[in-house]
């Protein structure tokens, strides 16, 4: 997973770059400044997700398979709540300010690299709603806590990745 | 598993009851078939990685050829400046690609469990995942010859380069769906090539066998561990890039569209920033076989061996940032051409080391001059040859004045061929064994090193001058009055009789796989471990994990008077 997480990071990197480099260089309107409000709550969610995951990192790791649940339920709501954030924010882009992916510059970069995250998001959540089903099933185990852990990985790298696109798209960009 | 608590390796002497005279039992077709499909063992897979590629590298071989032809006189009419584009296009993503990048993972899958004395990779299905997704991104590839234009019958391949330099690749300049076979090829192999750099890292770290430390390891899993992780960071940035080329073809982004804005320069630094890493990608694992082959072929373990560790690790951190080297006349500023001269040149230095440890490997050794260790002297003075040009080319305003001439496709086929292709030939000679438990010919391999190597120099050593002359690359054809005619006809008599060479390569293979010499465990009394088992190889590798206490763990059992493992 590492491993994963240093490839998905040259890609990520690669993104990053290519936004940074054409901030300002759109030929055509809207701008970031017009359009783009900071999503202040659904980045709550999404980073206070991760204390939630290690919530039921360690209840796992301990046994205490009913907190686990609850906590790994709690993480699933938060990224779910992100998720519906991002595409409330996309719907009001499309349809009210007209931004799409081919309107400009901007708009390119913009849904490429958040898009590519929420991507993320959306497989980090399909394996944490398998991870579930199978611990209500009663398959997943205390002794599973290592690969638990390794999803839980992915979802702390998800998060990290949050803060550099955030950075970037609602500070930098603006 | 079953836990090995023998104080020694127990390679040869469990290896016996399949001994010297074993020949791989061969089923009927259709189970050999299913088996090989169905496979997850690393060896198999592995064997499949080298015969794949050697496909593909006769077919990019005659793509080469095709072009030969027709540059080999002046005005030729052979191909028609389209076909022309296509076919420098397929052969050199071709060749890196499905020839380069699948030949080493090959005998990387095949060797590192071995070497390690483990029993597979860390991931097998991940591994067969890797192999097969790999094989459709060729397949894909080389169906748009095919299905280019989405038309049957009027299908064109790629035409845009290997490295497809923005807006060309943009709709409005290549319509059909050529660029995409193209981009989806690569994003396939690409997935392939990440899944199987996670594998070998993961096996090289955590499968290790006891007593195989890390600085017990044979160096072969160490390039193999600094490419993968070269693999990670590198191919990453051209699936990133390709998915934004796809962006822009279908979605109308403007990444690369230079109408809106976007910028052409972008797409070159994200495809050198994986290209060049991608040299050292595929040269790695070209000084892995010479860090096995040179020390079993003069009879003395490797010189220097944590300088070749930090040699190979330092190349690899070096190379990723030279990566716009590739593109002094794009117009950088004089701080950005003097870092990426610099930091070229100093590539040169870990390079330097590891020729004179190699060449002190065979200083004073009892030099055995088989084919694999022909090839490895080949190796040996090509690539310093190519590295030499390489420091010429690193110079900024040098490059100024030969940038993409025949001066740099030599340099390049001088590392690609004469480097990492001589490797690739002598890795063939020297585990050919092991693979079928058969040798090759040692008489056909003498007639193919010397063929090859005439060939070979006849070819890429003249192919300097017509390029200090002035001769462009990409060009279809010449005007007489260059002067460039004898030149590039003797260029290409080279290209056939490297083309006889290799033929007889395959002949070999062919006729030692059914009459070849039976092999034994251990025909070239080696150290490492894949000797200790049986050749071919069970499936399970070794009858019981060996334990190793040096880096020679086949010596300590041959010269119990004299273990290495007494000087660690």
């Amino acid at each position: 997973m590492s491993c994963l997480i240093i490839a998905e990071s040259a890609i990520f990197t690669i993104f990053v770059v290519a936004y940074l480099y054409y901030i300002g260089r759109s030929l055509s309107g809207p701008t970031p400044k017009q359009v783009l409000e900071i999503p202040w709550f659904y980045s709550a969610c999404l980073l206070s997700s991760s204390f939630f995951i290690m919530l039921a990192e360690h209840a796992i790791e301990h046994g205490k398979m009913l907190a686990f649940r609850l906590w790994w339920l709690v993480t699933i709501l938060l990224g779910v709540t992100f998720l519906y954030g991002t595409g409330a924010e996309w719907r009001k882009l499309i349809f009210e300010d007209h931004l799409t992916i081919s309107t400009n510059l901007f708009g390119t970069t913009f849904y490429s690299l958040v898009g590519l995250h929420a991507s993320h998001v959306i497989v980090g959540l399909l394996m944490m709603l398998v991870t579930l089903a199978f611990s209500l099933t009663g398959a997943l185990k205390p002794h599973h806590a290592e690969r638990v852990k390794v999803l839980a990985l992915y979802w702390h790298f998800v998060d990290a990745v949050w803060v550099v696109v955030f950075t970037v798209v609602y500070v930098v960009g603006r | 598993m079953g836990e090995g608590t023998l104080p020694v390796v127990p390679g040869i002497a469990s290896g016996a009851d399949a001994g010297a005279g074993y020949a791989p039992s061969r089923g009927t077709y259709l189970e050999t078939i299913h088996s090989w499909i169905t496979t997850v063992d690393h060896k198999k897979l592995g064997i499949m990685y080298i015969v794949y590629a050697l496909i593909f590298l006769l077919v990019a071989g005659s793509e080469a050829l095709l072009m030969r032809i027709q540059l080999a006189v002046p005005n030729n009419t052979f191909l028609d400046p389209q076909t022309f584009n296509r076919m420098f296009t397929m052969h050199g993503t071709t060749m890196v690609f499905l020839v380069g990048m699948m030949i080493l993972f090959g005998f990387g899958n095949y060797l590192i469990p071995l070497m390690i004395g483990a029993r597979d990779m860390a991931f097998p299905r991940l591994n067969a995942f890797s192999f097969w997704i790999s094989a459709f991104g060729g397949l894909l590839l080389y169906y748009s010859f095919i299905g280019g234009s989405g038309l049957p019958g009027t299908g064109t391949a790629p035409d845009v380069g290997w490295f497809a330099y923005a807006p060309l690749t943009e709709r409005a300049f290549s319509p059909g769906h050529t660029i995409d076979y193209w981009t989806v090829a690569l994003l396939a192999s690409g997935i392939g090539s990440i899944g199987t750099a996670i594998n070998i890292l993961a096996t090289v770290f955590c499968m290790r066998t006891k007593g195989m430390t890390l600085m017990r390891i044979p160096l072969l899993p160490w390039l193999y561990a600094t490419t993968s992780f070269l693999v990670l960071v590198a191919v990453s940035p051209l699936t990133a890039a390709q998915v934004m080329l796809m962006i822009d073809r279908y979605l109308g982004g403007h990444f690369f569209d230079t109408q809106a804005g976007g910028s052409a320069i972008l797409w070159a630094h994200f495809f050198w920033i994986f290209g060049h890493p991608e040299v050292y990608v595929l040269v790695m694992p070209a000084f892995a076989f010479a860090n096995e082959i040179i020390p079993v072929f003069s009879r003395k373990a490797v010189f220097g061996y944590p300088a070749m560790v930090a040699a190979s690790v330092g190349i690899g951190f070096l190379s990723l940032g030279v990566w716009a080297h590739h593109m002094f006349t794009i117009g950088m500023t004089s701080v950005g051409n003097a870092f990426f001269t610099l930091s070229t040149m100093l590539v040169g230095v870990p390079t330097g080391i590891k020729i004179f440890n190699w060449l002190a490997t065979i200083w004073g050794g009892k030099v055995r001059f088989q084919t694999p260790m022909l090839f490895s002297i080949g190796f040996l003075f090509q690539f310093l040859i190519a590295g030499l040009t390489g420091i010429m080319l690193s110079v900024s305003a040098w490059n100024w004045q030969l940038h993409n001439s025949y001066f740099v496709v030599a340099h390049f086929h001088y590392v690609l061929v004469g480097a990492i292709l001589f490797m690739i030939f002598a890795a063939i000679y020297y585990w050919y064994p092991k693979m079928t438990g058969r040798m090759l010919s040692e008489r056909l391999g003498k007639w193919h090193f010397w063929l090859m190597l005439i060939g070979f120099h006849m070819t890429f050593d003249l192919m300097h001058f017509p390029g200090l002359m002035g001769m462009p690359r990409w060009i279809y054809t010449y005007d007489a009055s260059r002067g460039w005619g004898t030149l590039n006809l003797l260029v290409s008599i080279g290209g056939f009789i490297q083309a006889i060479a290799t033929l007889i390569l395959v002949y070999n293979m062919v006729r030692s796989y059914f009459r070849g010499a039976l092999a034994g465990p251990d025909p070239w009394d080696a150290w490492t471990l894949e000797w200790s088992t049986a050749s071919p190889p069970p499936s399970y590798n070794f009858a019981v994990e060996p334990v190793v206490a040096s880096r020679r763990p086949l010596w300590d059992i041959k010269h119990p008077e004299d273990p290495d493992s007494a000087f660690e």
